[in-house]
C-alpha cells in the first residue's frame, strides 16, 4: 500500500510540471497587459513602461521567465499578487477555507441525498418513483447553475425572506476568524445567533452548488445498482433469507459505491476548483472568484500559482479516491 | 407426505416478445433424505422450477402452480417475509458459480456468520465456533484462518465448499444445488458430489440435484427427473432410467453418454431445444425426435401412467406397445 502510493506520488510530478507549464502559458496567451492594467486610465509614459517591465522581468526571453517560476515554485515560492503584493499562498489560504466550507456542504448535501434516492430508484426500477427522481436528476442535471441560483434567491431571500442573499454571515457579527470556516469560528466566537446566521448565509449556495453533483450521483447510484442487484452473489443473499433492506443496504450498495465513488471524487474535484458561478452570484469570498478577478486584473503569479494548488488538490482527491477503491472492494486491492 | 410437493408449476417471463413459458406444468416431489437430480439440456426450465420454488425468480416471472407446499408449509400463499424465515434456513440452495455466487466485498466468514446470526441468532463467539465447525465439515483446511479469507482468494472449488458451508449452516432440510460442480475442474466435480452425498449421509437430508450431466446423475442420485423445454418428460428410479428410458428423449440422452458410443463419432440429438418462436403445435421433442409421426406433430401428449416413468410421449420407448408398432 506505502509502495502504491509512493509510486503514485512519483507520477505528481510530470503532471505538476505540466500543469506549471500549461498555467504559466494560458495567462500569457490572453491578450492584455498587467502594466497597462496596472496603470488603469491615467496610462503611462513609455520610459516607464519599460521600468516597470524590467521590474517584474518582462524584458526577459519567455524560458528564462518560466524557468525562474518553476525554480521559485519548486522552493515552494508561488510569487506575489501584482495588485496586493502579498504571497500567492497566503491569499489562496485566507480565501480557500471559504472554498472548501461551501463545497463540503455542497458535497454532504448531494451525497446525504443522492445516494438513498439512486439506491430506492433502483430497487423500484421502472415504477413511479424512479420515473419521477430520474426526470428529476435530469432537469438539476441540465439546469443552468446561474438561473437555478437566482430563482432560489428570488423565491426564498426575496419573496420568503428565509435566507440572506449574499455573505457568509450577517455584518452585525464581527469576529477574528481563527479557522476561516465560518461554521465554526461562528460557534467558537460564542455570539448568540451567529452560528445560526452563519448556516442560513450557508443554505442558498450549497443546494445551488449541491444540484449538479446531486444529479450525477443519483443516477451514476441507481445504474451501478442495477447492475450489482443482477449478480449472482445478489442471489446468494435472497436465498439466505436476508431482507430486502439489508441486501439491498449492504450487500448490494457495497459493491456499487465503486463507480459512485468515482463520481463523487470527480464532483469533488470540480467544486474545489472553485464554484466559479455559485460564489460570485452570492458573493462568496472563495478561490473561484478570486481566479475569476484575477484573469481579469492579468495578475500573472495569482491565475499561475491559483491553478496549480487547484490541480495539486484534484490531484489529492483522485488518489484518495483510488485508494477508497481498495478499501470498499478488496478485490481491486493494490499489493 | 412428500417433504416438497409440486403440483402443475408454471412459471411465465414477461419478455419484450410476449410472454414466454420457461416451465410447464411440472409435479414434482421430494421426500426428506431422497437424492432427486434433475436433467436437461440448457433452456429446459430445470434451474426456473427450482428457483420459482425458492422466490428467487425476477419480478418479470409469473409463479401458477395448483400446489406448493414444503415440510407443511404453503408456498404459494405466504408472505415474502414468512418465506424468508424458511429460505435459506431449512430450505437452501447452491448455485453454478461459486466464484461470482459470494460476495467480493466481504469475507466468507463474514457471509457465513450473517446466515447463522440471522436465522439462529447465534452471538459471537457462538457464530465463530459454528463457522470454524462448518468449514471442517466441508473440508475446508485451516479453517479458523480461511475464515478471514476473501471470495477472490480461494479457488473456485473452495469457493463452492463455502457455499455449501453457508447453505447447511442452519441444518437445512432439503437443499438444492443448481449444477454445483459444472464450473469445477473435473477432478475437483467428484470431492463436491462425493461432499454432497456424504452430508446428505450425516444430516438426512433431501437433496436436489440440477445437472445436465447424465454421469453426475449415475453416480450420484437416487430418482431422475427429465426436463425438456419446460416440461417434465420422464421420471424414474436411476437404475431403471438408465435401463429402460420410457422416452425418446431420454433415450437419446443416454446414447449420447460417451461412455455408450459405439462408434468414432459421438452421437448428438439433431437440433435445439424450442425457443419462445418456433414451439412445436404437438410433442415439444418431435422435431427431433427420430420416432415422430403425424400424431407426435399434430397433438400434445399426456403423460403416462407411473409404471411408464409418466413419460410425456403416444410411443413409449421399450414396451410391448411400442414393440408391436
Amino acid at each position: 500500500m506505502l509502495n502504491y502510493v509512493l509510486s503514485r506520488l512519483l507520477t505528481f510530478i510530470p503532471t505538476f510540471i505540466g500543469v506549471t507549464l500549461i498555467s504559466f502559458a494560458f495567462i500569457r496567451v490572453l491578450p492584455g497587459d498587467p502594466i497597462i492594467v496596472m496603470a488603469g486610465e491615467r496610462g503611462l509614459t513609455k520610459e516607464r513602461y519599460a521600468e516597470l517591465e524590467a521590474q517584474f522581468g518582462f524584458d526577459r526571453p519567455i524560458y528564462t521567465q518560466f524557468w525562474e517560476y518553476l525554480t521559485g515554485v519548486m522552493q515552494g515560492d508561488l510569487g506575489n499578487s501584482f495588485v496586493t503584493k502579498r504571497p500567492v499562498w497566503d491569499e489562496f489560504f485566507t480565501l480557500f477555507p471559504a472554498t472548501l466550507e461551501l463545497s463540503a456542504c455542497a458535497m454532504i448535501f448531494a451525497v446525504v441525498l443522492g445516494l438513498p434516492a439512486g439506491v430506492i430508484a433502483a430497487v423500484n426500477r421502472g415504477k413511479f418513483f424512479d420515473r419521477a427522481l430520474m426526470s428529476t436528476a435530469l432537469i438539476g442535471y441540465s439546469m443552468p447553475i446561474f438561473w437555478w441560483a437566482l430563482l432560489l434567491i428570488i423565491v426564498f431571500s426575496g419573496n420568503l425572506q428565509w435566507t440572506p442573499v449574499s455573505g457568509r454571515i450577517s455584518l452585525v457579527y464581527y469576529f477574528q476568524d481563527a479557522t476561516g470556516f465560518m461554521l465554526i469560528d461562528s460557534l467558537a466566537s460564542g455570539q448568540k445567533g451567529a452560528f445560526a446566521s452563519a448556516v442560513s448565509h450557508l443554505v442558498l449556495p450549497t443546494i445551488v452548488l449541491g444540484t449538479i453533483p446531486l444529479a450525477v450521483i443519483a443516477r451514476q447510484t441507481r445504474s451501478a445498482m442495477l447492475e450489482v442487484l443482477g449478480e449472482d452473489y445478489i442471489r446468494t443473499a435472497r436465498a439466505k433469507g436476508l431482507s430486502p433492506g439489508r441486501i439491498n443496504g449492504i450487500h448490494a450498495l457495497r459493491n456499487a459505491l465503486i463507480p459512485v465513488i468515482t463520481v463523487i471524487g470527480l464532483s469533488v474535484g470540480t467544486l474545489l476548483a472553485g464554484a466559479i458561478l455559485t460564489e460570485t452570484i452570492f458573493s462568496w469570498p472563495g478561490i473561484g472568484k478570486w481566479m475569476v478577478d484575477s484573469i481579469f486584473r492579468r495578475d500573472y503569479p495569482v491565475v499561475q500559482g491559483g491553478l496549480l494548488l487547484i490541480a495539486v488538490m484534484v490531484m489529492v482527491v483522485n488518489l484518495t479516491v483510488d485508494m477508497l477503491y481498495g478499501v470498499i472492494n478488496p478485490k481491486i486491492r493494490k499489493r | 407426505m412428500s417433504l416438497l410437493r409440486i403440483r402443475n408449476l408454471s412459471v411465465d417471463f414477461a419478455t419484450a416478445s410476449g410472454q414466454f413459458r420457461a416451465v410447464d406444468a411440472v409435479d414434482q416431489d421430494v421426500d426428506t433424505g431422497e437424492i432427486l437430480a434433475i436433467v436437461g439440456e440448457s433452456g429446459s426450465g430445470k434451474s426456473v422450477s427450482m428457483l420459482a420454488m425458492m422466490g428467487l425468480l425476477p419480478w418479470t416471472a409469473t409463479v401458477t402452480a395448483d400446489e406448493m407446499t414444503f415440510d407443511g408449509h404453503n408456498l404459494l400463499t405466504m408472505s415474502s417475509a414468512e418465506r424468508r424465515k424458511i429460505v435459506g434456513n431449512d430450505l437452501a440452495m447452491i448455485f453454478q458459480e461459486p466464484m461470482s455466487s459470494l460476495n467480493p466485498c466481504f469475507t466468507v466468514g463474514w457471509q457465513i456468520k450473517e446466515a447463522l446470526r440471522i436465522h439462529l441468532g447465534l452471538g459471537r463467539a457462538e457464530r465463530q465456533t459454528r463457522a470454524v465447525e462448518l468449514f471442517e465439515q466441508v473440508g475446508i483446511p485451516d479453517p479458523a484462518k480461511r475464515l478471514s479469507a476473501f471470495p477472490h482468494q480461494l479457488s473456485g472449488g473452495m469457493n463452492q465448499r463455502v457455499m455449501i458451508a453457508m447453505a447447511i449452516a442452519c441444518k437445512p432440510k432439503l437443499l438444492i444445488a443448481d449444477e454445483p460442480t459444472t464450473a469445477l475442474d473435473v477432478t475437483i466435480q467428484a470431492q463436491i458430489l462425493d461432499l454432497l452425498a456424504s452430508l446428505r449421509e450425516e444430516t438426512g437430508m433431501g437433496l436436489v440435484l440440477i445437472t445436465h450431466d447424465m454421469g453426475v446423475v449415475a453416480e450420484t442420485a437416487e430418482r431422475v427427473s427429465v426436463q425438456y423445454a419446460g416440461q417434465k418428460i420422464e421420471e424414474q428410479a436411476v437404475e431403471p432410467l438408465f435401463k429402460t428410458p420410457y422416452h425418446p428423449y431420454t433415450s437419446a440422452l443416454l446414447d449420447a453418454l460417451p461412455e455408450r458410443a459405439t462408434e468414432r463419432l459421438l452421437p448428438t440429438i439433431p437440433g435445439v431445444v424450442p425457443g419462445q418462436f418456433d414451439r412445436p403445435a404437438g410433442c415439444l421433442f418431435s422435431p427431433r425426435c427420430k420416432f415422430a409421426d403425424a400424431t407426435c406433430k399434430s397433438t400434445a401428449p399426456k403423460p403416462c401412467s407411473a409404471e411408464l416413468g409418466h413419460a410425456r410421449c403416444h410411443y413409449p420407448l421399450n414396451t410391448d406397445q411400442r414393440i408391436a408398432s
